[in-house]
């Protein structure tokens, strides 16, 4: 089986004549083999399913189900949004995925900015609260938050979800933008209130330009989060579909293939803005790689 | 520092106005928690002065210096800058800049908008504040990096552009917590030349804080020593290498032998005082030196002030003469450096210069020698309560 691998350098053991080494590095490549494999058979593993629903996102279904292969066809992805409660159910879940990161992107920074940065009294207990909602099960918090919303007298609905997942997103954010804050030097931020900026002005010219990187990937958990929050959602969703509600609660009467087409859609839409981010990072190396050759 | 005798007097043509208060800190302390950082502290600083807190690591040189940036707050006492009282104004409001020791430049603006920061801060006018900042990046000779970002510079290209940032805002007096701790030797000999000459050249106030006495004793016009939250004594390099006024001083520029003595009541002469060492011989010193000191004292001399006679050989007249054993003798080319001891237990030491150029003329270990130097070199600091 050794043949079979590309010849490989032998620098990883001196060559040596005795017999030892030799063995060592049969060892070394069977090792490396069934590392191999066994990467593949993890990565096939994480990416079947994925894979399963892009291709029956083509697949010519007869029926109200979607779980056998019956020949190709592109007639759900000309008309993904055919199905309108589905259209409403995309549509609820992006609107309030997109206004809970805005709302827990803006607060959970400032939060962290405050915890990170000020010395105030009770800042030990908040720490131990912004850690609360990650480590309580969601289900109880789903719960909880429906107790609530019924004491105060508030109907479920829209408002109501939206306030759930910007409530269990801002911890996130919290933690995200906290390591961030406590990676930079505070010298930085009191240099510029030196140089005669206020606080205001010092937090927005120097400390959000040096935590944009852990903001933006605290944005990108927090709407991730939202977009496929089942559990709390269920409590507090009332009348309202929301994407994964109204999934689970089509399986019990049959899928329809426009769920793959957007759960597709979806799926690219979040690697496409990945590459875009990856591709910016890079450019941005590049750029500043020039300048010093220059 | 109006009482310091003639010694401190700077090149007179330089700065004619010297004698306006830039920097005054009065009786400040400083508490964090119930540790006390500073306890009284007191300061003046004048005009166009370069000013150096010097002390070992610890001592809260970086907390005085924070306490006029006005990033921490006196638990009591009164910051004062151009005769204003400014202890409760936040940092973006006085007329003072500072150069970090991490030199805190902002990773996310090229060097030219490092420098530019504070101009457009206070809304001075675009061609203005491009003209300031480029003739600010000459005078530091960086104009050639003005457009790379900090994370691209070396040790000592950021610390100018620190200093550029700082400066261009024509502050009324800068403030530098060891703005060369990061460099090595080299590079710092360099920089600090520069530092002085571009104080000497714009003329306002620095104070430089640094435990490093070499650098405070060729920057500056008046250093002061800190230890243990409180400044021990201020004044000239000179001042404070020839008369130190405390044990701590003497022993932190430089090396002192210091020598504990009972003083006489009676003054010799007009001009000298007489106390007696544990082996009852007599040490003079001039009285006004003493002034002030009620409890014991102790007296002290600089190695390299005092030489060493054979029993045979006189010393001159009007000498402190003390008798001991050479107990070690090293040969140091430059120098030879002996330790003797008196049968009372006294350790002196002495250096003397090279002068002999062979071994014949120095004193080896267990030869009696007589120890001696001209009593006007004798400093006086407090002695130490009983028991010592
Ligand atoms: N924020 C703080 N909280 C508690 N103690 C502090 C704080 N800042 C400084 N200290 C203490 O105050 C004392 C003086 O600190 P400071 O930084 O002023 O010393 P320094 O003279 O600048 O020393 P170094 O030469 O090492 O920089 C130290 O004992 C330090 O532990
Ligand atoms: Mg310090």
């Amino acid at each position: 089986m050794a043949t079979a691998l590309p010849t490989e350098p032998a620098d990883v053991v001196a060559p040596a004549p005795a017999a030892g080494p030799r063995r060592d590095r049969e060892q070394g490549r069977t090792r490396k083999w069934l590392l191999g494999v066994w990467s593949t058979l993890a990565i096939l593993f994480l990416v079947a399913p994925i894979l399963f629903m892009i291709v029956f996102s083509f697949n010519d279904n007869q029926g109200r189900f979607n779980f056998e292969w019956k020949g190709f066809t592109l007639k759900h992805w000309a008309h993904p949004f055919a199905d309108p409660d589905l259209a409403k159910a995309l549509e609820n879940s992006l609107l309030i995925a997109v206004l809970a990161t805005a709302v827990a992107t803006m607060m959970g920074t400032l939060l962290a900015v405050a915890l990170v940065r000020h010395r105030f009294r009770g800042r030990g207990a908040a720490d131990f609260f912004v850690f609360l909602p990650m480590a309580s099960p969601e289900v109880v918090m789903g719960a909880s938050l429906l107790a609530m919303f019924l004491v105060l007298g508030i109907g479920t609905g829209f408002g109501t979800i939206l306030v759930a997942h910007i409530m269990f997103s801002i911890s996130y954010v919290v933690v995200t933008v906290k390591s961030r804050l406590e990676g930079m030097d505070p010298h930085v931020e009191e240099a510029s209130r030196d140089l005669g900026a206020g606080e205001v002005s010092t937090f927005f010219r120097v400390t959000l330009p040096m935590i944009a990187p852990g903001v933006a990937a605290a944005a990108v958990l927090a709407f991730a989060l939202s977009i496929d929050d089942y559990i709390v959602t269920s409590f507090n969703a009332g009348q309202t579909q929301t994407f994964p509600l109204f999934i689970f609660g089509a399986t019990r009467q049959g899928v329809p293939p426009q769920v793959n087409v957007l759960s597709t859609m979806l799926l690219l839409l979040v690697l496409g803005l990945m590459v875009v981010n990856v591709l910016v990072q890079r450019a941005l190396a590049r750029r500043d790689f020039k300048r010093r050759e220059a | 520092m109006t009482t310091v005798p003639e010694s401190t007097e700077t090149p007179a043509a330089v700065r004619p106005e010297v004698e306006e208060r830039d920097i005054c800190l009065e009786h400040v302390h400083k508490r964090y928690g119930d540790q006390v950082v500073i306890g009284d502290l007191s300061l003046v600083i004048e005009q166009g002065r370069f000013y150096a807190l010097l002390g070992p690591s610890g001592c809260g040189k970086t907390t005085t210096l924070r306490m006029i940036g006005g990033f921490e707050l006196p638990t009591s006492g009164t910051v004062s800058l151009a005769g204003h009282d400014v202890t409760q104004l936040p940092p973006h409001k006085r007329e003072v800049n500072t150069v970090f020791q991490s030199y805190a430049l902002f990773p996310h603006l090229t060097v030219e908008k490092n420098v530019a920061f504070g101009l457009e801060r206070k809304k001075v006018d675009k061609h203005e504040t491009k003209r300031r900042v480029a003739e600010m990046l000459e005078t530091v000779q960086l104009s050639h990096l003005a457009k790379r970002k900090p994370g691209q510079l070396s040790g000592g290209q950021a610390q100018r552009v620190a200093l550029a940032r700082a400066l261009v805002n024509k502050p009324r007096a800068l403030l530098l917590d060891e703005p060369l701790g990061a460099l090595d030797l080299r590079l710092r000999r360099q920089l600090q030349d520069q530092l002085k000459q571009i104080q000497q050249d714009i003329g306002i106030t620095f104070v430089h804080v640094t435990h490093d006495q070499e650098e405070a004793m060729s920057m500056a016009d008046t250093i002061a020593v800190m230890n243990g939250g409180a400044i021990e004594q201020a004044g000239s390099a000179e001042d404070l290498y020839e008369r130190p006024e405390t044990s701590f001083v003497a022993n932190f520029l430089g090396t002192s032998n210091l020598i504990d003595v009972t003083p006489e009541s009676t003054p010799v002469d007009q001009e000298f005082s007489r106390g007696t060492t544990v082996d009852r011989e007599p040490v003079r010193y001039l009285t006004h030196r003493a002034d002030g000191y009620s409890g014991p004292i102790r007296v002290g001399v600089r190695p390299e002030k005092v030489r060493l006679y054979a029993t045979d050989q006189s010393p001159p007249d009007g000498d402190n003469v003390l008798h001991g054993k050479v107990v070690q003798s090293t040969f140091l080319g430059v120098t030879l450096q002996y330790l003797v001891r008196t049968p009372g237990g006294l350790e002196l030491n002495v250096i003397e210069p090279n002068l002999v150029g062979n071994s014949a003329g120095t004193f080896g270990a267990g030869q009696d020698v007589r120890v001696a130097w001209d009593a006007r070199q004798t400093f006086v600091v407090e002695g130490e309560a009983t028991g010592a």
